[in-house]
């Protein structure tokens, strides 16, 4: 049996449905799509990937969470064992945004970043 | 600061719409100027929308909320503009005086030559919605859930309904799913979503979260805390369709039923307000009806985008910045956008044809292939069109001269193909 996946588009507003499966490992597109439509519903049919965005506790600050994001997006299966290992971060000020947080979070290969200033 | 009572340009929030006025009043040469913010910090409320997806046309990235606000914060340290935090405004009147209030300097008073106001909005809250119930523990709006758990770090409860599908709701649905909550389901009374298709995709099909289009909630239950919610299917004009009633079980109900700008302030000035975008009566220089008082951001009109905020407070700004140095261009002209009943919301609601003018539209229903015409001057055919997205259009000066000068009235229509 081939597993039909349905995809929405969403590198523009308008929002195009397609449907991508696998036949005799090709994969095939069908829908109404442009170029850009076309790259992204593969990409998300063969590993969709996510920005994770979060906060981490704070200490030592009146400042309670400290946000932060995945510097690149990162495998859609990881996200939550991601969430895991971020429950566990604690920070303290200072800290500049686009500073690593966590390095190479769940063995995605990429960094967590600060998304916002924490003043001393 | 503490001294003056005189300024040349007050602005009046520091949240995107704000700052990008400021560093563009500064830019323009204006040195007598202050941003009243009433938080202890500046950014406004993209400092709890953690959330990527912003600046993708201002900084040709997708940033978080903090990082877009952090950057205008920073070019507003580099001008050193002066922002006085904790001081709220409690009152602007008819000759652009203002009235503030901190802890710091007291009460102060601020004649001004001109004032940009970019207050923002509020959500609407349970109150307007009439569902029957009790009042329980547990009922948030979906911005005050994002404020406890992405800046005070609550959270606010572990089975949730929401209610409304703005795209705070939607990204709220992610965000408790992220935390560890269960998301049961996102009711919206509407046949389609009111926010952002990626968002529909991101934040509830990645977690299989279930979209109930035409549904509501009838009834809220629990006397403590919320114990759960009667979900009821609606038919075209909202009303609960019997038998169809399904009860959920859940501890939290988040709203997330619509955005009304805030302008208690404005009506002060003898601001007048369009009953249809909320915000004040603009022209193209975002000029008020009260001379000297300009309007930007979700003050004016609730926006779909942040980059587009931040736009409206440059021009906002330079039109502010025109009336202090006496030279704003005299306003013979003024030429009314009437939309019909295709459309929900003009901003701005009359241009002057004194300088290229921006529009932003939004249908009142969703429509595919839409052909969208303006008078004689414009005319465009859309792949489709839907509450949720604006349409920005940009004209032309040249466009006005064109037209003769006897043309008061442009008529704005849409119609599907």
């Amino acid at each position: 049996m081939i597993a039909i996946r349905e995809v929405i588009c969403i590198t523009c507003p308008k929002g195009c449905n397609a449907k991508a499966w696998k036949e005799k490992g090709a994969i095939k597109i069908e829908g109404k799509l442009c170029k850009k439509g076309r790259v992204y519903v593969q990409q998300e049919f063969l590993d969709p990937k996510r920005v994770l965005t979060s906060t981490v506790v704070v200490e030592n600050s009146k400042a309670k969470r400290l946000p932060i994001r995945t510097a690149e997006a990162i495998p859609k299966r990881d996200v939550f064992r991601s969430m895991d290992q971020l429950s566990k971060i604690k920070v303290r000020p200072p800290i500049t945004v686009g500073d690593v947080i966590v390095s190479n979070i769940s063995n995605t290969g990429v960094d967590v970043i600060a998304s916002d200033d924490l003043l001393a | 600061m503490l001294s003056k009572s005189h300024l040349d340009l007050a602005i009046i929030g520091s949240g995107p719409a704000g700052l990008a006025a400021a560093v563009k009043a500064r830019q323009r040469g204006v040195k007598d100027l202050v941003v009243f913010e009433r938080d202890e910090r500046p950014g406004g409320i993209l400092k709890q929308c953690v959330h990527n997806g912003f600046g993708i046309e201002k900084f040709k990235e997708e940033l978080t909320g903090p990082e877009y606000a952090n950057r205008y914060i920073k070019m507003a340290q580099t001008d050193k503009i002066d922002i006085a935090l904790n001081t709220m405004v409690l009152k602007i009147d008819k000759n652009r005086t203002i009235t503030s209030v901190s802890e710091q300097c007291g009460l102060r008073s601020y004649q001004c030559k001109s004032i940009i106001i970019a207050m923002g909005c509020r959500e609407r809250p349970r109150g307007s919605l009439g569902i029957s119930g009790e009042r329980p523990a547990g009922i948030f709006t979906a911005g005050t859930a994002q404020r406890l758990i992405n800046i005070e770090g609550y959270m606010p409860g572990k089975k949730i309904v929401i209610l409304g599908s703005g795209d705070i709701g939607m990204i709220m649905a992610r965000r408790l799913t992220l935390e560890g909550a269960e998301v049961k389901a996102v009711a919206e009374v509407l046949p389609y979503t009111s926010g952002l298709i990626r968002n529909v995709v991101q934040c509830l099909h990645d977690f299989d979260i279930p979209l109930m289009l035409s549904h509501t909630v009838a009834e809220i239950h629990g006397n403590k805390r919320v114990e759960g919610v009667t979900i009821v299917r609606v038919d075209s004009d909202w009303n609960p369709i019997k038998g169809t009633e399904q009860f959920i079980e859940c501890d939290t109900l988040l709203l997330s039923v619509g955005l009304i700008p805030e302008n208690e302030l404005s009506k002060m000035a003898g601001v007048s307000i369009d009953s249809r975008s909320g915000g004040p009566f603009v022209n193209d220089f975002l000029e008020t009806n009260v001379q000297g008082v300009f309007a930007c951001g979700n003050v004016l009109h609730v926006n779909d985008v942040v980059d587009n905020v931040s736009s409206e407070g440059e021009v906002a700004a330079a039109g502010a910045c025109l009336r202090i140095k006496g030279r704003m261009p005299d306003l013979k002209r003024k030429i009314s956008l009437e939309g019909d009943e295709t459309i929900g919301q003009i901003v701005p609601q009359a241009l002057s044809g004194e300088k290229e003018a921006t529009l932003y539209i939004r249908v009142r229903k969703p429509m595919a292939k839409m052909k969208l015409r303006i008078g004689e001057i414009f005319e465009r055919t859309y792949p489709f069109a839907r509450p949720s997205e604006m349409i920005r259009i940009k004209i032309s000066k040249k466009v006005f001269s064109e037209i003769g000068d006897s043309v008061r009235i442009l008529k704005m229509q849409c119609e599907e193909k």
